[in-house]
């Protein structure tokens, strides 16, 4: 059995090349016709504008300029699914067509989705969406196929900075810490890790390194898993079930017939 | 930037649209025209079997219909069957923390009961002219088994019942289990749709009951029960915005409205109608009911669509 693998991503070293979203679609072969949208966002350099079913990375652009523009500076980041330990698609899923492979990653398979699209309201991260090709929900496979065949996804491995590294999650968290503590030595004290530890949904097999706050990454601060909800609104709607029972049996018992006659026009 | 009000904002939409708010209504339609069949059945008069009896027909048809509707909505409708059976492997499919999971086996089994309820009451239905349905009354009389007040028709209305208020109300759950603005903003959405689905069932056999028979014999009892549970619904509902707390202001637009007419129309009108029409004629009394059920498809509308919006 292979140790866990994952991505971290190192967002203060990449330089909007795209090449990871470029890699992923060629190793994968995803439409790059923009879903048919060859309109420009407006939204900096980002024209990808987000995760779904047939972009499985997205590098986000965010422009932090005051009104003078004397000081400021670019968030870049490469984003992807996050191959949860505790995943919230998979657990959802109702056809099985979402497992958890032998390097702890998250993949859907397409043969056996049927298209419901619990799993694209139950991501805290917004990654899943329809495959407009397949009709299937479709997100990165960490590129399963490759890591089969010995190899690394395409997107790390086209990465020309390093800012998406490849790796068992154990050393990845280890380089990442490190890299944060030699961001702290430099004056950088904003950086941090998001998702390297059990804290967010039992770990993040994909993480990253932040100097800003997750919701400026358009990242949820404290994501949960949906079957928090699962034994309240159970018990709610059982809770529900009673008022009515008690309403229907209240009214519906015997009563003889004299409340008829009223009612005849 | 405008702070979201939860973690729920930073989620994609799943494109559940009016396929789903059909599928939301009509479904409880069927678990909630069973229920109240069943209960007139096993607690109610002789004379009103033939009020039970289009509850079974209504349920009946409802279901068949959802589960067309639910699998048109798949992106690939054939692969329904993958709900229930694991492709690959060809086992069982069941999560039982899944609500969709356990829906799906849920409409399965429900419709069997209110198939067989189905049968039970064409099998002592004297009226229906289609002769290939007369048949079932006339051929195979022991039919009539599968219907209360036998003790196989007792088991079954019991059963039938509970499958159905939980078809009724599950759909409710599975929006709080997920990530979505609103829907998992509270827990409360699945004890909304049980009592809405209770109110526009009995507003339906209402309709039906005028439709089909007159001043059919349960009406009356049914009309009482109809606005009681619209005046619980009215309640369920201000509980589900208090609890939405920061979320509510995802209410603050255009759905907000529907939703307001939702209330008005749907719930205050006919409570009204009802109240002031202890001596007004029926097409008031009918007026107030076909509101309550456009009330309830109104308010799934609203759940559905506002959170697909954000």
């Amino acid at each position: 059995m292979p140790e866990p693998m994952g991505f971290y991503t190192d967002t203060t070293v990449c330089i909007g090349c795209k090449a990871c979203e470029v890699a992923c679609k060629e190793w994968n072969q995803l439409p790059c016709t923009n879903g048919g949208v060859n309109t420009l966002s407006g939204d900096s350099y980002d024209n990808t504008r987000r995760l779904d079913g047939i972009h499985w990375r997205h590098v986000k652009f965010i422009e932090q300029f005051p009104e003078d523009r004397k000081d400021g500076r670019w968030l870049l980041m490469s984003d992807v699914c996050k191959h949860c330990v505790h995943a919230a698609c998979l657990e959802v899923c109702p056809t099985g067509a979402i497992i958890r492979t032998e390097f702890d990653t998250v993949v859907i398979q397409s043969n056996a989705c049927n298209g419901c699209r619990d799993c694209i309201a139950a991501c805290p991260f917004g990654v899943i969406d329809l495959n407009p090709v397949s009709h299937v929900a479709q997100k990165c496979t960490l590129c399963y196929d490759r890591l089969q065949g010995g190899m690394e996804p395409a997107c790390s491995k086209a990465c020309p900075t390093q800012s998406i590294q490849f790796g068992t999650i154990r050393e990845l968290r280890e380089r990442a810490q490190k890299r944060v503590a030699q961001l702290h030595q430099n004056g950088e004290n904003r950086a941090y890790l998001y998702g390297a530890d059990e804290k967010m949904l039992g770990g993040l097999n994909s993480f990253y390194l932040l100097v800003d706050k997750p919701e400026v990454y358009g990242l949820p601060p404290d994501p949960k898993m949906p079957t928090r909800n699962l034994i309240p609104g159970s018990v709610f709607a059982v809770l529900g079930a009673v008022m009515v029972g008690l309403a229907a049996i209240f009214n519906l018992r015997n009563r003889g017939a004299s409340q008829e006659r009223k009612m005849r026009p | 930037m405008n702070p979201a009000p939860s973690s729920t904002w930073f989620t994609a939409a799943p494109h559940w649209q009016w396929l789903i708010v059909l599928y939301f209504f009509i479904g409880g339609l069927a678990g909630g025209c069973y229920f109240l069949a069943a209960l007139m059945d096993l607690i109610g008069r002789p004379e009103e079997r033939p009020l039970a009896r289009l509850g079974y027909y209504s349920a009946f048809s409802c279901v068949v219909l959802s589960g067309i509707v639910l699998s048109l909505d798949l992106g690939r409708p054939l692969r329904f069957w993958h709900m229930l059976i694991e492709s690959n492997t060809y086992r069982p499919m069941f999560k039982y923390w899944s609500p969709m999971s356990i829906g799906a086996w849920a409409l399965l089994v429900f419709g069997l009961f209110s198939f067989l309820s189905l049968l039970g009451a064409l099998a002592e239905d004297d009226r229906i002219r289609w002769p290939a349905l007369r048949t079932i009354s006339a051929r195979w009389p022991a039919l009539r088994k599968l219907r209360a007040p036998s003790a196989l028709g007792r088991v079954i209305a019991v059963l039938g019942a509970i499958f159905g208020i939980y078809v009724a109300g599950y759909t409710g759950v599975l929006l709080a289990v997920t990530n979505r603005p609103i829907w998992s903003d509270t827990p409360l959405i699945g004890m909304l749709f049980v009592v809405s689905a209770a109110s526009t069932s009995a507003a339906l056999m209402i309709l039906l009951g005028y439709r089909f028979g007159g001043a059919m014999p349960g009406l009356a009892n049914l009309h009482r029960m109809d606005d009681w549970v619209v005046a619980l619904e009215l309640l369920v509902l201000i509980v589900v915005m208090v609890s939405l707390g920061p979320v509510f202001r995802a209410w603050l637009n255009a759905w907000g409205l529907l939703l307001l007419l939702a209330i008005v129309l749907g719930m205050l009108v006919p409570l009204i109608l009802s109240w002031r029409g202890r001596q007004l004629r029926q097409l008031n009394m009918a007026t107030a009911r076909v509101l309550v059920l456009l009330g309830g498809f109104l308010l799934r509308v609203v759940i559905i669509f506002s959170s697909e919006s954000i």
